[in-house]
């Protein structure tokens, strides 16, 4: 082992004065890796941890094809997981201690009343493609960033106070970033900004072509990005390989250029059972994503892999009713049912005839937590631990649901049925996503935990876009079983669930205005919360919402599955995050132990 | 002389096999819903006579199994406990065939749950289930038969006796529902339907849509039997004496098809627990909690379930001598009509 490393790094070496001896030949010769000029002023990151050596190709399996590769239009995840592998951003937030850290700017400054941020790049750093980084680069970004009719995805991030931020070039190496009122986010606010490259794409964007450039099939040469890795190739339906940045910005201890790996590929996998197989053959390197039934698959027939458990994640199932208001479209039938359901104590009582436990343990096998509010204990830094956690009762459950006027009668089949105060019988039913095995389960645990209290409930498990469709546009649906996964720790990731004028209000989306005193209290403390600077000030903030939430139970929480993921057992550095991208976050630093054996593959 | 006997046999082992599925209730152990969270893909557990002390008990026992600590989906035999299995035993309530109530179980045990094959990730018994899900099952098939062959006789005889345009129209319908895509169809019918379907209502429409599109073959069938006979001298006799049409086709015509009838139930009622299995595997059929030979297989459809839970498989075994039983009785029936045939050296085939 010893031997390829010293070997490796010589060849880099001969690499380096081959270059710099003959700038002329500019041109590499065929089959050598291009390797940047030496550059005395060039900043680079140096990061700490186990030093590896180069060379191997590393194959992960993706869901689906990435839609995208333009950080301005892409929203689903597995273009922000290709992305995240070829861009870099400004400030970034490290996904294992989950605090920011320098990336492109190599320091911050804040002023006092939080207005002013002073941010300062690394100078002689380079795009994938050669050309230089400078200040204008970042401020032809932000400004594509926030035009209107770009319509990128980070918009609503930049929009501060109601009014977008400004940036200004102080000097090729410094900006000035002008907020109209103190933002609560601060530096994070500048993680996962994808710098882009104003040489390539400022004709396309005044042509007005920008959003429609950075497709799958763009040509290599026509993009560039920041990040430890760019475009190679691209064959559809099958696969999407990146090459390595040779002018990525990043060091290990020993001043060796990463990333180690030479090639990433990307194969489009689209069923979890499917990576499942590829995996356990040997055909891909790493998983992420699993279920825990594969997980423990996996995990009991384990040969030259290594599965992890990388603790609670993010993501939070729920179960939430239908508090539209519907107006004239409401018939009678559902008005009937939406008066149990605005009613506090019905979805108390609900919550407390919940086995969340049970969740955990037969959809989870254990691999997960009961949920009580919205953040999971994953999020460490804004959990509040105060929130009661009551058992499952259904005692207290059949005492909240008689003082709110719900009575009990035998049915013909001698079991005793729940009625409400106009004695008509309690059925609802509750919506989930038919690919989604997990929650069809919990849905159908909850059936069975309602049926205990006199509750008939139906689980019909439904098309994921027509599920969404019923939940966001046409509103015809009774209850819902649904997750989200912030992809940040910070509660602004979520500020779009929580106000009641967002888009992911899921039980009463986009409200003209709060339709309930504690939804108004919600909207307020989030909004303070937002202009607040300092975390603890903001964490108290966010704990009331979080008390709020637990007390109206609009949304009855229910688990968190653990961050699940395998990789073998040549991979090192290999370090597991609960934020995305779980396995992929420090990608720059992964290497083979047995580097040979994994390139010639 | 052997015919007879080996249809008759055929034919007490097929009333044994739906009696057991319509007593249910009796024959199964447990509620099909019931759950027991504790013990999620229990694996079959094993009936002993002898102790782990090698001593020998009476009365048949299981030992309990318990979760191996740490573990999800682990058991371990507790060796300690012996629970006797009791007979003719009170357990949980139900309605025999729907309407007598009563607590009566043929098998059982207190102190202890008996799994026999195994439970589900729900912990629920799927020998319980497996009956239950039976009687779903076979009677979607049961009656999507009655519907088919109600109309294919119908159709068959009408465009068989009044020939002309009306055979050519029926026939040409006829072939038309033989090339329909009725899966495709089934799909595009729910779509159409009310979001939350109760039991009943999918089951219903699992039956209407398979009674519905297989009419076609039958109608064909009987459409030729009507073809011969109504040129048959008996039956221009009777024409000749007056008699009218619908005396002629329900006197003299009809009970030469019933033989064709026979045969073509014993084939259909086995494809249409098919076809219901089918529906039901894909998530069209009947809503858990509710069980059916189709829904029982679907968790099949998970590779996780499929490498580590083998007695999930065994639903699929449940249908063997259903299908056995009636395509043995299909050809039975077969062989007695084709020799009834071929001594009266008759011009059509059964087939």
């Amino acid at each position: 082992m010893r031997k390829e490393r010293f070997s490796a790094r010589r060849w880099r070496i001969t690499i380096g004065f081959f270059l710099a001896s003959a700038t002329i030949l500019a041109l590499p010769a065929k089959g050598f890796p291009q390797s940047p000029q030496p550059n005395a002023k060039e900043e680079l990151l140096t990061l700490p941890g186990e030093v590896g050596h180069s060379g191997g190709r590393l194959v992960i399996s993706l869901r689906a094809e990435p839609k995208t590769l333009n950080p301005l239009t892409a929203a689903e995840t597995p273009s922000r997981e290709v992305i995240g592998a070829m861009q870099a951003d400004l400030v970034h937030i490290n996904r294992a201690t989950q605090l920011t850290e320098p990336a492109l700017a190599k320091s911050w400054k804040i002023s006092p009343d939080g207005l002013q941020y002073t941010l300062t790049l690394r100078q002689g750093l380079r795009f994938s493609d050669g050309h230089p980084l400078d200040a204008d680069d970042v401020l032809f970004t932000f400004h594509v960033y926030l035009d209107e009719n770009i319509h990128a995805t980070q918009r609503d991030l930049l929009i501060v106070g109601g009014k977008p931020i400004t940036a200004r070039k102080v000097d090729a190496y410094t900006l000035l970033f002008q907020f109209a009122k103190p933002y609560g986010v601060e530096e994070r606010l500048f993680d996962g900004l994808a710098i882009l490259p104003r040489h390539l794409l400022e004709k396309p964007y005044q042509d007005g072509k920008l959003a429609q450039l950075g497709t799958l099939s763009t040509p290599p040469k026509e993009w560039a990005g920041l990040g430890p890795f760019r475009l190679k190739e691209y064959v559809a339906g099958q696969k999407l390989v990146l090459e390595r940045n040779p002018y990525y910005w990043k060091t290990d201890s020993k001043g060796n250029r990463l990333p180690y790996l030479d090639e990433l590929v990307f194969l489009f996998v689209p069923s979890a059972d499917a990576q499942v197989l590829r995996f356990q053959s040997g055909e891909s390197d790493l998983i992420t994503r699993l279920g825990a039934e594969n997980f423990s698959v996996l995990s009991r027939q384990q040969r030259g892999y290594t599965m992890a458990d990388a603790g609670p994640g993010l993501e939070y199932n729920f179960l939430f009713f239908n508090l539209n208001d519907l107006g004239d479209k409401s018939s009678l039938d559902f008005t009937r049912k939406q008066k149990w359901f605005r009613e506090v104590k019905f979805r108390q009582a609900v919550s407390a005839a919940v086995d969340r436990d049970a969740i955990v343990r037969l959809v989870y096998q254990g691999r997960g937590s009961a949920l009580w509010g919205p953040v999971t204990p994953g999020n460490r830094r804004w959990v509040n631990s105060s929130i009661p956690h009551p058992p499952r009762s259904l005692e207290r459950a059949r005492a909240l649901l008689k003082e709110a006027g719900f009575s009990w009668s035998v049915a013909a089949n001698g079991e005793s049925a729940l009625q409400d105060s106009e004695g008509k019988p309690v059925e609802f039913s509750i919506l989930t996503s038919s690919s989604n095995a997990d929650r069809t389960k919990m849905a159908t645990l909850i059936q069975d935990d309602l049926k205990q209290l006199g509750m008939h409930v139906q689980v019909v498990p439904l098309e994921f876009r027509s599920l969404l469709d019923r939940v966001t546009q046409s509103k015809e649906y009774d209850t819902c079983l649904l997750a989200l996964a912030s992809f940040d720790s910070d509660p602004n990731s979520d500020l779009n669930v929580w106000l009641s004028s967002g888009g992911t209000h899921f039980w009463n989306p986009s409200q003209s205005h709060p339709s309930t005193t504690w939804e108004a209290e919600i909207d307020r403390l989030m909004e303070q919360q937002l202009a607040t600077p300092g975390y603890d000030q903001r964490k108290k903030l966010y704990d009331r919402v979080q008390e709020i939430l637990a007390q109206n139970q609009p949304m009855i929480f229910l688990a968190s599955p653990d961050i699940l993921v395998g990789a073998k057992n040549s991979l090192a550095n290999f370090r597991p995050a609960v934020l995305e991208p779980y396995v992929l976050w420090n990608v720059e630093q992964l290497y083979f132990r047995n580097g040979a054996e994994n390139s010639s593959r | 002389m052997t015919r007879p006997r080996k249809l008759a046999r055929w034919f007490v082992a097929l009333v044994v096999l739906h009696c057991v599925v319509a007593g249910a209730g009796f024959f199964a152990p447990y509620d099909p819903d019931e759950q027991d969270r504790e013990r999620p893909y229990l694996p079959p557990m094993r009936i002993h006579v002898m102790d782990a002390q090698h001593r020998l008990h009476l009365r048949p026992f299981f030992y309990p199994l318990r979760l191996r600590e740490g573990s999800f989906d682990q058991y371990e035999q507790d060796t300690t406990s012996a629970v006797p299995l009791h007979f003719f035993i009170r357990g949980a309530a139900y309605r025999l065939l729907g309407f007598v109530p009563s607590r009566l179980h043929v098998f059982g045990a207190s102190g202890a749950r008996i799994c026999l094959l195994g439970s589900d990730a729900y912990g629920r018994d799927q020998l319980s289930r497996i009956l239950y899900g039976g009687q779903v099952s076979l009677l979607a098939g049961l009656l999507g038969a009655g519907i088919t062959l109600f109309l294919g006789a119908l159709i068959g005889m009408a465009a068989g006796y009044y020939g002309g345009w009306r055979d050519e129209l029926l026939m040409r319908a006829a072939e038309l529902f033989l090339a329909l895509p009725w899966l495709y169809l089934l799909f595009a019918l729910r779509a159409f339907l009310p979001l939350a379907v109760s039991p009943l209502e999918a089951f219903l429409l699992i039956v209407v849509v398979i009674g519905m599109v297989g009419w076609a073959r039958p109608a064909r069938l009987v459409r030729g039997v009507v073809l011969s006979v109504k040129e048959r001298d008996f039956v221009r006799a009777a024409r000749g004496f007056g008699a009218s049409d619908l005396y002629l086709l329900r006197r003299h015509i009809l009970p030469e098809t019933a033989s064709v009838l026979l045969t073509q139930a014993a084939i259909l009622v086995p494809q249409f627990v098919l076809a219901e299995m089918t529906l039901s595997f894909l998530g069209l059929g009947v809503p858990e909690p509710m069980s059916s030979w189709g829904n029982l297989l679907a968790s099949l459809q998970q590779y996780s379930v499929l490498v580590s839970y083998w007695w999930m498989y065994l639903p699929a075994l449940a249908i063997v001598p259903f299908f056995l039983g009636y395509l043995g009785l299909a050809s039975a029936l077969q062989e007695r009509t084709g020799a009834y045939k071929i001594d009266e050296n008759s011009s059509w085939s059964p087939t």
